[in-house]
């Protein structure tokens, strides 16, 4: 004999709303009064964020051939440029540089690299995923190994406000966790940067890894072709109509694949960067339900029909 | 008990059997035994020797198990694999091993051990239950002789080739057996054969007449015997072999046989020779492999990854294309374009001197990065869906059948959503519709008819037109306090003041009455069993012939006693006074059983003095009865006609009584005739005996008619009625004859009043003639021609389906037209003119014909449900999409063979509206939920591909995208699996088009 609960006689309370007009114009109405002034808000917190953003990939390469001056080791790539800032932008200002066209995504890219190497000083010799940036020629590993490292950053900015230089902390820009956990505090670089090609950034052997934040950064590899990344920090305000002179070392090689360079300057808000993107969607989906719900409310006024 | 036995003892039943007995195949050619085929030697009472000798038979332990723990692994991996899915998840998975792979192994590896785990320990546990039934079955006990004339208790398994055993009443055999004696003299035995072909009656097995001495246990101390017969095969009817016993060789034949899941019955005790065991028994040898069954959805399922691994393939190939592009451009001239990727320096994989290749490579790449299109976890999550909702199948209240203490089972889950898509239910009546419990209800008798009880069919008529039925409340009020005096007796529902309680001694025609009930209580093959409060219940063949001993009981006519020679009848003083019997003994003489061509059956008695006539009594179908009365004994023919017309139009089962007084030299002259024909060897003796017995079953005297109800189940017409609203068709198959098929379609509602009735028989003047004549090809050739005919008729009547018409049509076939309608050439019409009917009868099918039909109505690609309980049933339960056993009254045959067993016919109705409804709705929204969220999945990796060069990256991390089908995504799908309701059970049957 089945034992008889609600359960197992499958009666168990259920709700199942029956979406009556007054159910669905109250569910339209409500969706839309929530949404509509999140929206405002993250758009009114975008909004606040000043963003100066500046490429200069084309315009510090003087010559045509830019492949060919990029990867000549031996000509002056110092490149100066000057912003005003328009708005008045609060400390922390945050430094990024904004590159495009780069696919940090690759599968082969991805996987050039070995975590082990990166924590564990026994782990060294584990290069295998790294080929061809693995091992020098005569077999010592590299350390960091892999395309990802080897391909490190390497342009460097000065900032100078109205003149005067304004220093550009480069501390902790990593995440804490990277720099904790992925990266060993014992490790140092070697044999980096001493093979046929050269890819990027060289590091100074004399940091361990935990400490070269750049390199952490870098190897934190974006999502998309299109990214930015921390540069450093900027610990003083800007006021409106400064003028802030950018000396860059434009070193590295965006020109072989056609993607472009850029500095960018920005202030913080509680929804992060500037991103007005989160806002409209809010405001668009808001004010279509409140739209909605209006006209259902209006048809129901109008055209009344019972349901039995 | 001892009493009973001792009675029993001297009953040498033989005698009284004309027909049954004399049927001893001799036709087998015994000249074979030896060949081959026919090369088993068995040594009676000395199972050792079979080894010396050389011979190798199994033993009798049965495994019914698909795996052993050996093959279980290869094997039930080697079933997995056989699913699209799975294969292809294997093969991605061994090239995830390869460094094409664009995740790591062991995550695209493990969901798929968890799946295959999973349903590999299901596949396990299923089993484990089969083992478990093996295992109960092997270790039953039987007494099994060990020498020196004792016998002892073994376990079934141990039970070896010649040894003898004996076998206790109400058992079952172990093994196929050579019957040698029973405790009756004459080595009669009395078996059920329902576990083989669902027949109720008890069949009749005599032993050898040379071991039927063989009375005592010690006799078989030096007994030796070889019997050479068969070898092994399938044919439950036949069976050829010889003894050698004393030096003699004797003929065996299927009568002497005992078959394997058959039992012992009315009888105490039989010895008997093992000569099959384990799978070489008969029975054994007949099981064969239950088809598989998939449901529709899965089909359907199937073509769904179908169509999702082109999709795959197709945007695999689309993003090789472009990955292809891509890495060709990364190296032009010898000039690095993307040099952060070292175009100049790389594997086979991202080369772009080998860019074909390499794209080809990233083809396979991408077939296993898309894979999410394809939801691994699907056939596990279904199966678990399914099973839960069979629990809750299983769970349902409404569905549990107190009398029996039989929930409704589930018994092989993966067919629930098909009920919710039932076209059309295909029933068995005997037992499915009906109780198979045959209850008295009315007689007429001397042209008065008697008994007022209100009979289902007449309920359900009355119903229909409205007409409140004038004396239901009368009768329901009658009822009730009938229930207050005395406990209602099964199969007897007369009520009848006029005759009960004794009071027939006042009607005018009471001579008759009493050579009524005494007819009633002398002439059946009943056997009583006296308990110890003088109580006394009867074992009797079929359940229409026990009705007639009870209602001749509770009338004062109590069959009490019966011997070799003779039956004592218990009579009740009709004068009030209960305590005064009065005995009666009749001296019988001969018994002319009934078989379904004589349609009647007769009993010779000589009653007691001082009368001491010889009386022939008879009853049987009313049209051999009345052709066979004497002018002068037709005096109530017209009225009993009538009441027999009434009567079989209320659905009731008529027979006609009737008898007849011999004078001494007539019946001296049948008795030399009938002992002459059955001593004669010769080919005709049957022919003979039946000439015989005609001769003496003549210028008979009619006495009335009995009606006998073929109780109707709980709920049945109810049911029919809120399953015909749901717009499911229902079909009858019966073995029933028609008269009675369409009783029963009226008493359960199939059939209505307005319906038009297109009727296909094979009754038209000129076939019978045809048949007279004997021409077989002639006669097959003018029938299927009538067939034919009719069923164009028939298609003519019913207007196409564009025109709508408020007309229903019910279909009635009967088994003889069946046969020739379900010819390759005309089932199709016959098909097409059924499909169109409201409600189909199939009268006088055999089981194989109604597994043809069910096969027929499955080409219309309709879902089918064939409901049955008999072993009979099991073809139909088998070949329809659904089988649902009853698990009542008639054996385990049918609910083992079936789907879903369920209690009674009733259940039906829940089961398909209620659970159907829900089990589909849930199956169906969780399928496509599961794909939804898999191409969701997939899409949205093949849109990061595009921002990815198509280089093959995933866009989640490796665990995220492995767990995602198996742990993450499938707990929710699952419950929306089993819990979903749109709409409540109530709503579900009230409105039945849900359906």
């Amino acid at each position: 004999m089945p034992a008889y609960s609600k359960f197992t006689q499958q009666e168990l309370p259920a709700c199942k709303p029956l979406l009556t007009p007054e159910i669905v114009i109250a569910a339209f109405a409500l969706i839309g009064a929530l949404f509509v002034p999140i929206g405002l808000a993250s758009l009114h917190a975008s909004r606040q964020v000043v963003e100066l953003v500046h490429r200069y990939d084309a315009s510090c390469v003087p010559v045509d051939d830019k492949v060919g001056f990029i990867q000549n080791s031996r000509t002056d790539k110092t490149c100066t440029v000057t912003m005003t800032v328009p708005k008045y932008m609060k400390s922390p200002i945050h430094v990024y540089y904004l590159i495009d066209g780069f696919y940090q995504n690759h599968r082969r890219y991805v996987r050039s690299r070995s975590d082990k190497q990166l924590r564990y000083k026994s782990a060294a010799h584990l290069t295998s995923d790294c080929v061809p940036e693995g091992d020098t020629a005569d077999h010592a590993p590299i350390v960091p190994c892999g395309l990802v490292a080897w391909s490190l950053f390497n342009d460097t900015y000065t900032v100078r406000v109205n003149g005067v230089v304004t220093q550009v902390n480069k501390k902790d820009i990593a995440w804490k966790s990277d720099k904790n956990n992925k990266f060993g505090k014992n490790i140092y670089p070697s044999n980096f940067q001493k093979g046929r090609l050269i890819g990027g950034a060289t590091l100074n052997e004399s940091i361990p890894l935990s400490e070269q934040e750049d390199l952490i950064v870098w190897m934190r590899t974006a999502a998309l072709p299109t990214f930015r990344k921390l540069y450093g920090r900027i610990e003083k305000d800007i006021n409106a109509n400064d003028n802030v002179t950018v000396v860059i070392q434009n070193n590295y090689n965006t020109y072989s694949f056609g993607g472009s360079k850029a500095l960018v300057l920005s202030t913080a808000s509680w929804i992060g960067g500037k991103n007005n993107f989160i806002g409209i969607a809010y405001l668009t989906i808001g004010g279509l339900c409140l739209s909605l719900a209006m006209g259902f409310l209006v048809l129901y006024m109008v055209k009344r029909r019972y349901v039995s | 008990m001892a009493r009973v036995r001792r009675r029993l003892e001297k009953l040498k039943l033989s005698t009284l059997y004309s027909f049954a007995l004399c049927a001893k195949g001799s036709t087998e050619d015994h000249s074979k035994i030896g060949t081959a085929g026919f090369s088993r030697v068995v040594y009676v009472n000395d199972p050792d020797r079979h080894e010396e000798e050389g011979f190798r038979y199994p033993r009798n332990e049965v495994s019914t198990t698909k795996y052993s723990l050996v093959t279980f692994v290869p094997k039930s991996l080697f079933e997995q694999f056989r699913r699209v899915a799975n294969f292809y998840f294997l093969v991605s998975g061994i090239l995830t091993l390869t460094p094409l792979a664009p995740y790591s192994a062991v995550s695209a590896l493990l969901p798929l051990s968890v799946v295959i785990t999973a349903t590999m320990l299901k596949e396990g546990v299923e089993d484990w239950r089969r083992k478990q039934q093996d295992i109960e079955l092997n270790n039953r006990i039987v007494k099994v002789h060990r020498g020196n004339g004792s016998f002892e208790e073994t376990k079934w398994k141990y039970i070896k080739i010649g040894d003898v055993i004996k076998v206790e009443k109400d058992n079952f055999f172990p093994a196929d057996l050579i019957l040698l004696s029973s405790n009756y003299p004459d080595g009669i035995c009395y078996v059920e054969t329902m576990n083989l072909d669902g027949e109720t009656n008890l069949k009749i097995k005599q032993a050898l007449e040379v071991t039927s001495d063989l009375q005592e246990d010690g006799d078989f101390t030096n007994l030796r015997q070889i019997i050479k017969c068969e070898d092994p095969n399938a044919n439950l009817y036949s069976f050829v072999g010889t003894m050698d016993y004393k030096g003699m060789r004797h003929p065996l034949s299927p009568q002497q046989l005992l078959l394997r899941d058959s039992k012992l019955r009315n009888t105490d005790y039989i010895y008997g020779a093992v000569i099959f065991t384990g799978h070489d028994t008969k029975v054994m040898q007949n099981a064969t492999e239950p088809p598989s069954k998939r449901s529709k959805i899965e089909k359907k399922m199937d073509y769904i990854i179908y169509l999702l691994l082109c999709s795959l393939l197709g945007i695999a190939l689309l993003g090789s294309v472009f990955f292809g592009i891509w890495t060709k451009a990364d190296l032009r001239n010898g000039e690095l374009k993307r040099w952060y990727l070292r175009p100049d320096d790389s594997t086979v994989f991202y080369d772009p001197k080998r860019a074909p290749l390499a794209s080809f490579c990233h083809l396979l790449t991408a077939l296993m990065l898309y894979n999410y299109f394809i939801p691994i976890s699907l056939y596990i999550s279904i199966e678990m869906v399914k099973i839960l909702q069979a629990v809750f199948i299983n769970q349902d209240i409404d569905m549990y059948d107190e009398e029996s203490d039989k929930p409704t089972h589930a018994r092989t889950s993966n067919l629930n959503e098909e009920l919710g898509q039932v076209d059309t239910i295909l029933s068995d009546k005997t037992g499915t519709l009906t109780c198979n419990m045959m209850e008295f209800i009315k007689c007429s008798i001397a042209g008065t008819a008697y008994g007022q009880s209100v009979t289902e069919v007449e309920k359900a008529m009355a119903l229909r037109k409205g007409v409140p039925l004038g004396d239901e409340i009368e009768a329901g009020g009658h009822k009730e306090k009938q229930i207050e005096e005395s406990p209602h007796v099964k199969g007897f529902n007369l009520k009848d003041p006029r005759i009960m309680d004794g009071n027939w001694i006042h009607e005018p025609n009471k001579d008759v009455i009493r050579d009524f009930f005494r007819l009633l209580a002398i002439c059946h093959t009943c056997i009583p069993e006296v308990d110890e409060t003088d109580k006394v219940s009867y074992e009797a063949e079929s359940p229409d012939e026990a009705a007639f001993v009870i209602a001749a009981r509770e009338l004062g006519f109590e069959f009490y006693k019966r011997t070799q020679t003779s039956i004592v009848i218990r009579e009740r003083d009709p004068n009030q006074n209960v305590a005064d019997y009065q005995y009666r003994k009749y001296e019988l003489l001969n018994v002319l059983e009934f078989s379904s061509s004589r349609r009647r059956m007769s009993v010779i008695v000589k009653e007691p003095e001082p009368e001491g006539r010889i009386l022939l009594f008879s009853k049987g179908a009313d049209s051999v009865m009345f052709t066979r009365l004497a002018p002068d004994g037709r005096k109530f023919e017209e009225e009993t006609k009538r009441h027999i017309n009434e009567y079989s139009d209320s659905g009731l089962r008529t027979l006609v009584l009737a008898y007849r007084v011999l004078d001494e030299k007539e019946y001296e002259n049948f008795a030399e005739k009938f002992r002459t024909a059955k001593i004669s060897g010769s080919a005709d003796r049957d022919e003979q005996i039946g000439e015989a017995a005609d001769s003496i079953e003549r210028d008979l005297i009619l006495l009335g008619a009995t009606a006998v109800e073929d109780k109707l189940q709980k709920g049945v017409p109810e049911c029919i009625d809120k399953l015909a609203q749901a717009g499911i068709k229902i079909w009858v198959l019966t073995g029933d004859k028609m008269e009675t098929a369409i009783n029963i379609g009226f008493a359960c509602s199939l059939l209505r009043q307005g319906m038009t009735q297109i009727i296909i028989a094979l009754e038209a003047p000129d076939i019978i003639a045809l048949e007279k004549n004997g021409d077989k090809d002639s006669i097959a050739k003018a029938s299927k021609q009538s067939v034919m005919g009719q069923i164009e008729d028939g298609i003519k009547q019913v207007p196409t389906l564009g025109q709508s018409s408020t007309e229903s049509f019910a279909l009635i076939i009967d088994g003889k037209s069946l046969t020739y309608a379900l010819e390759d050439d005309v089932k199709f019409k016959f098909l097409d003119l059924a499909v169109k009917c409201a409600s189909v009868i199939c009268c006088r099918s055999s089981p194989k014909q109604k597994a043809l039909v069910t096969r027929l109505v499955k080409h219309s690609d309709k879902v089918t449900l064939a409901i049955g309980d008999g072993a009979n049933d099991v073809g139909m339960l088998q070949e329809a999409d659904i089988g649902v056993g009853i698990s009542g009254v008639e054996g385990m045959q049918a609910v083992m063979a079936s789907d879903i067993a369920i209690a009674q016919f009733r259940f039906l109705e829940r089961l398909l509206l209620v659970h159907g409804h829900w089990c589909y709705r849930r199956i169906s929204v969780m399928i496509c939920y599961f794909f939804y969220k898999n191409v969701t999945f997939g899409v949205t990796i093949f849109l990061y591909e595009a921002f990815a060069s198509f280089s093959g990256k995933p866009a989640y991390n490796d665990w995220f995208l492995s767990l995602y089908n198996v742990f993450f995504t499938s707990l929710p799908v699952i419950a929306l699996g089993v819990f979903d309701q749109d709409v409540s059970s109530r709503l579900c049957l009230q409105f039945k088009t849900l359906h």
